[in-house]
């Protein structure tokens, strides 16, 4: 097999088009007659809408509609809807409000759309923008989820009494009780985890064009899931039938989440479209999307963590309030809970666990999935407390750790969860060895004497991928399936084509799908394209997210060459005039076993189209197999991250000096792009710990709206990252991936932490742990120890 | 106002748009030369670099008005459509310096006036404070300095593209 194959390093096919400026992203395609939307947004987090005046806008040169939330439900479109339904403890449905793409009546986040002007340019649609009159009275706004449940609280939606959108629990309370009475050390936390703006580098932008003549609508659209897209349109919002509207995706710059979800932007823009019988195109502002964008993080939590006289964990107590903003995005409800909650036993075997969580409505942008989502806020409750466990305890943060390291498999944990895999002592004992853990001691020593404060800290994680089967996430309140599909189709002259429900915004699919192919074929990896991103081509599929490309939609792909391998040996059989179950197929040539005779791959597949060797009564012409493949257990990728950070006590500067990564992610089909993607998830979960934060004022504005304000890590603030993996392999798929896309956004902010905390002798600080806040937290803890 | 002559990837053009018109939305828009991306809207993220008369520029942030007779080279015209790729844009295939590939143009346009100014050998810290002006939220920059290291050693025996 050339060097094409899973395992290679295989430099990726997409690349020339993006390094030549050939990509093809929403924003580069134009349509012919096409026209530019831009959205009136409201300037108050909360406030009753008294009068909107269109005449003024609609008079400006240039404009073809201006369309208000009034239009929007004259003409019945539906509601934006969460799709995963979660339930309170006492059983009763989670309270989901009306979220229309246009508001009417009543705003309730800064950014809230509240009218559309469509015009010939882009300038003609902003210059019309500001004539659109809206009166609003002003009510009073709520930001802080630890205060929406307030009496005190603004009312956001009637639906919603106290703001509470659910009060869910998992575990069982009474045994977790009796742990902690009878617990030898028990470590408490408040735990705030930062809201997180995602920012792909490339805005959100849609363009919706209506044929008349067919009555069809086509979107192109930013998005990581398009038929996702295209079934919520059609099925809730209502906009066209499913089988009259096609969503193409064509290439994404990024999403890490934020482009999930169904977003009112392109609804509106697909009904104006119709409308007014003109493509429609929308392109977000960065300001525009800090606005428009779902948000991700921001918990408020208290946990406690009981140990015994051995210091084995014996129970994990949590409660976390959820802020999911002004109202429910698409996948919102299921983040805090079954992908938070779920992951809280980390790697220990930790007998009893209870969660509690109550989702809240504010006014500010709503919340969903940002990379990692949910599991990063369990990793960090879990990671925090074991460090600060060890602490106080007095023992080594590596041996406390191993010593309640789960290591025999399969391993139920008390919230849902199944292990099926892993090694953890193996990555800690090789992150140690790259660490230098023994040398650690010595480097403070020299770091003091340069007067700086150093700090070591971990974060041995884990994550549930994949997302999961069907049924599983359908028990759970999941309203589809998470399966995928794949579509192999060989061409007459023996190229092939893959058809996936999988999306690639960065991921390399393009790359990595066709070396399972290559792999599998014996073909060479430049006879096989992937195709993805347009539901014209591919029948339905799941989309990008939760790192479930690799074990999921490679799975379906294996399924299809499964098929496709039994199809193709039985054309080569009549080719070959041999016994079906001779034939085997090895570095893309079909032989005879026990004999000389060949036929090689391109011939066979040629064969199978001309079908002259065969008789329709005996086979099927032709060489096209569909799969779809729906897992039966999460993946669940691993590892330990140790970060090294250096801390000027004078102005609370902080830099981190070594960052080591040695992760478990099963089969690797391509290790130069699964470092990439370690690489990229750890500074991100640098970004969460040191820089990035969304900031509200309590009026409910957003003081961090744009790239000025909010701070993205840039090149010089991250360190070089050494990088490393163990394998075990995933059990439940048929190449063993776990998947690896969100392990460094969930591993990194509590090693960040960990270290800093370490460094600084404190463990109350607050993310982002930005120079002043660490200053901040030496300040108070010197005057508290002086106090003292 | 009447048409603003420009050299564009070595093409002669006349931009007649309207003052407002900023080059990145003129390259865009009207050359249709989509390679060059618009990330932010404050000049933070750096999609946008172009190369105006053997410089890096935010296109963004530049009048097309402001440019008259301006030699503009955009990430189209840093090697032949029909030949191999510049040594800075192999390097960073070959170190996969670029996942969701938005960034990129930018990023390399970055990275070839830093090997003019700098040289063609650049240490880390070199590389990582001259990315002060452009952002990835993909790759955490790792592959992006070791391929532009690599590109700017590449670039010794290479002809600088006529910008």
């Amino acid at each position: 097999m050339p060097a094409t194959g899973i395992g290679a390093p295989v430099r990726r096919k997409e690349d020339h088009r993006f390094l030549t400026g050939r990509g093809h992203y929403t924003d580069d395609i134009n349509r012919a007659g096409q026209s530019y939307a831009y959205f009136v947004r409201s300037p108050h987090a909360h406030a009753a809408i008294k009068r909107v005046d269109t005449s003024r806008a609609r008079a400006m040169p240039g404009v073809l509609a201006v369309l208000t939330g009034e239009e929007f439900a004259n003409d019945k479109i539906g509601s934006l809807v969460c799709g995963w339904m979660i339930n309170s403890k006492d059983g009763s449905a989670m309270k989901m409000a009306p979220h229309p793409a246009i508001a009417r009546g009543k705003v309730n986040h800064v950014g809230d759309a509240v009218g559309v002007v469509v015009a010939e340019t882009l300038a003609q649609a902003m210059d019309a923008a500001e004539k659109l009159a809206v009166d609003y009275d002003v009510l009073p706004a709520v930001v802080d989820p630890a205060k929406a449940q307030m009496p005190s609280a603004p009312q956001i939606h009637e639906i919603a009494p106290s703001n509470t959108i659910y009060d869910w629990q998992i575990g069982d309370a009474t045994t977790v009780e009796a742990v902690f009475r009878n617990a030898n050390h028990v470590v408490k936390l408040d735990i705030v985890n930062n809201r997180l703006v995602p920012n792909a580098i490339e805005p959100r932008a849609a363009i919706a064009e209506y044929d008349s003549g067919t009555q069809t609508l086509t979107l192109w659209n930013t998005t990581q899931n398009p038929h996702v897209a295209r079934l919520v349109i059609s099925a809730f919002v209502g906009i066209a039938p499913e089988h009259k509207l096609r969503v193409i995706a064509a290439d994404v710059g990024g999403g890490f989440g934020s482009k999930i979800f169904i977003y009112p932007e392109e609804v509106v823009c697909l009904w104006a479209a119709r409308r007014i019988g003109r493509p429609v195109k929308w392109v977000s502002g960065r300001s525009e999307a800090f606005l428009a964008d779902a948000h991700g993080r921001d918990h408020v939590t208290h946990a406690e963590m009981a140990l015994d006289g051995e210091h084995r964990i014996t129970g994990l107590r949590v409660k976390t309030v959820a802020n999911l903003g002004a109202y429910m995005s698409t996948f919102s409800s299921s983040i805090p809970t079954y992908l938070y909650a779920t992951l809280l036993s980390g790697q220990y075997a930790i007998p009893a666990i209870h969660c509690e969580v109550n989702a809240v409505y504010t006014n500010t942008v709503p919340v969903d999935a940002y990379r990692g989502a949910g599991r990063p806020e369990a990793t960090f409750v879990v990671e925090r407390l074991v460090e600060v466990a060890a602490r106080e305890l007095g023992v080594d943060v590596a041996d406390l750790r191993r010593k309640n390291f789960i290591t025999r498999f399969p391993h139920q944990t008390p919230v849902i969860m199944n292990y099926d895999a892993g090694d953890y002592a193996a990555s800690l004992d090789r992150a140690l060895e790259l660490a230098d853990y023994g040398g650690f001691e010595g480097r403070k020593r020299e770091s003091s004497r340069r007067g700086k404060l150093r700090g070591i800290g971990f974060s041995t994680y884990i994550e549930a991928c994949g997302i999961a089967p069907s049924q599983a996430a359908g028990s759970l309140g999941c309203g589809v399936g998470l399966w995928e599909s794949a579509e192999v189709r060989v061409n007459p002259t023996g190229s092939v084509e893959v058809l996936t429900g999988c999306h690639q915004h960065g991921q390399g699919h393009e790359t990595t799908f066709a070396q399972v192919v290559s792999d599998r074929l014996g073909i060479p990896i430049e006879n096989v394209s992937i195709v993805h991103g347009d539901t014209d081509k591919v029948q339905f599929g799941m989309g990008t997210y939760g790192s479930r490309s690799g074990a999921v939609g490679i799975s379906a792909i294996v399924k299809a060459l499964d098929k496709i391998e039994a199809k193709a040996k039985r054309v080569a059989a009549h080719v070959l005039e041999a016994a079906e179950g001779d034939i085997v197929l090895k570095d893309g040539n079909f032989t005879v076993s026990g004999t000389d005779k060949s036929a090689a791959w391109g011939d066979v597949a040629l064969q199978a189209y001309i079908a002259h060797k065969f008789g329709g009564g005996e086979l099927e012409p032709g060489l096209k197999e569909g799969a779809f493949y729906d897992p039966t257990n999460f993946t669940f990728p691993a590892g330990c991250h140790i970060c090294e950070i250096e801390v000027d006590p004078q102005t609370g500067e902080s830099e981190i000096v070594a960052w080591t990564a040695v992760d478990d992610f099963g089969t690797v089909v391509n290790p130069l792009i699964v470092e990439g993607q370690v690489h990229g998830g750890i500074v991100q979960g640098v970004g969460q710990a040191l820089f990035e934060g969304a900031v509200y004022d309590r009026d409910g504005q957003l003081l961090t709206g744009s790239l000025m304000d909010y701070c993205l890590p840039r090149a010089h603030n991250v360190p070089a990252l050494k990088v490393d993996m163990t394998t075990t392999k995933c059990p439940s798929n048929p190449l063993g991936i776990k998947g690896c896309g969100e392990a460094g956004a969930i591993a990194a902010p509590a090693a960040v932490i960990n270290a800093l905390t370490h460094a600084i002798g404190t463990e109350e600080l607050t993310m982002p742990a930005t120079a002043q806040n660490v200053w901040l937290a030496l300040q108070k803890s010197a005057h508290l120890h002086k106090a003292a | 106002m009447s048409a603003v002559p420009l050299t564009v990837n070595g093409k002669p053009v006349a931009a007649d748009v309207d003052p407002r018109t900023l080059l990145v939305q003129f390259l865009r828009e009207d050359l249709r030369l989509t390679g060059t991306h618009v990330g932010c809207d404050t000049s933070q993220c750096g999609a946008c670099v172009v190369h105006v008369n053997g410089k890096a520029v935010k296109a963004c942030t530049v009048f097309v008005w402001q440019i008259e007779g301006a030699d503009v080279l955009t990430i189209e015209g840093v090697a032949d459509p029909n030949g191999p790729l510049h040594p800075m844009q192999e390097a960073f295939r070959e170190h996969h310096g670029l996942q969701c590939g938005y960034c990129t143009p930018g990023m390399i346009m970055t990275a070839l006036d830093m090997v003019y100014r700098k040289g063609h050998d650049l240490d880390d810290g070199t590389i990582r404070r001259e990315l002060e002006g452009n952002l990835c939220r993909c790759t955490g920059y790792q592959n992006i300095v070791k391929a532009i290291a690599a590109g700017a050693k590449a670039m010794e025996n290479y002809n600088k593209p006529a910008a």
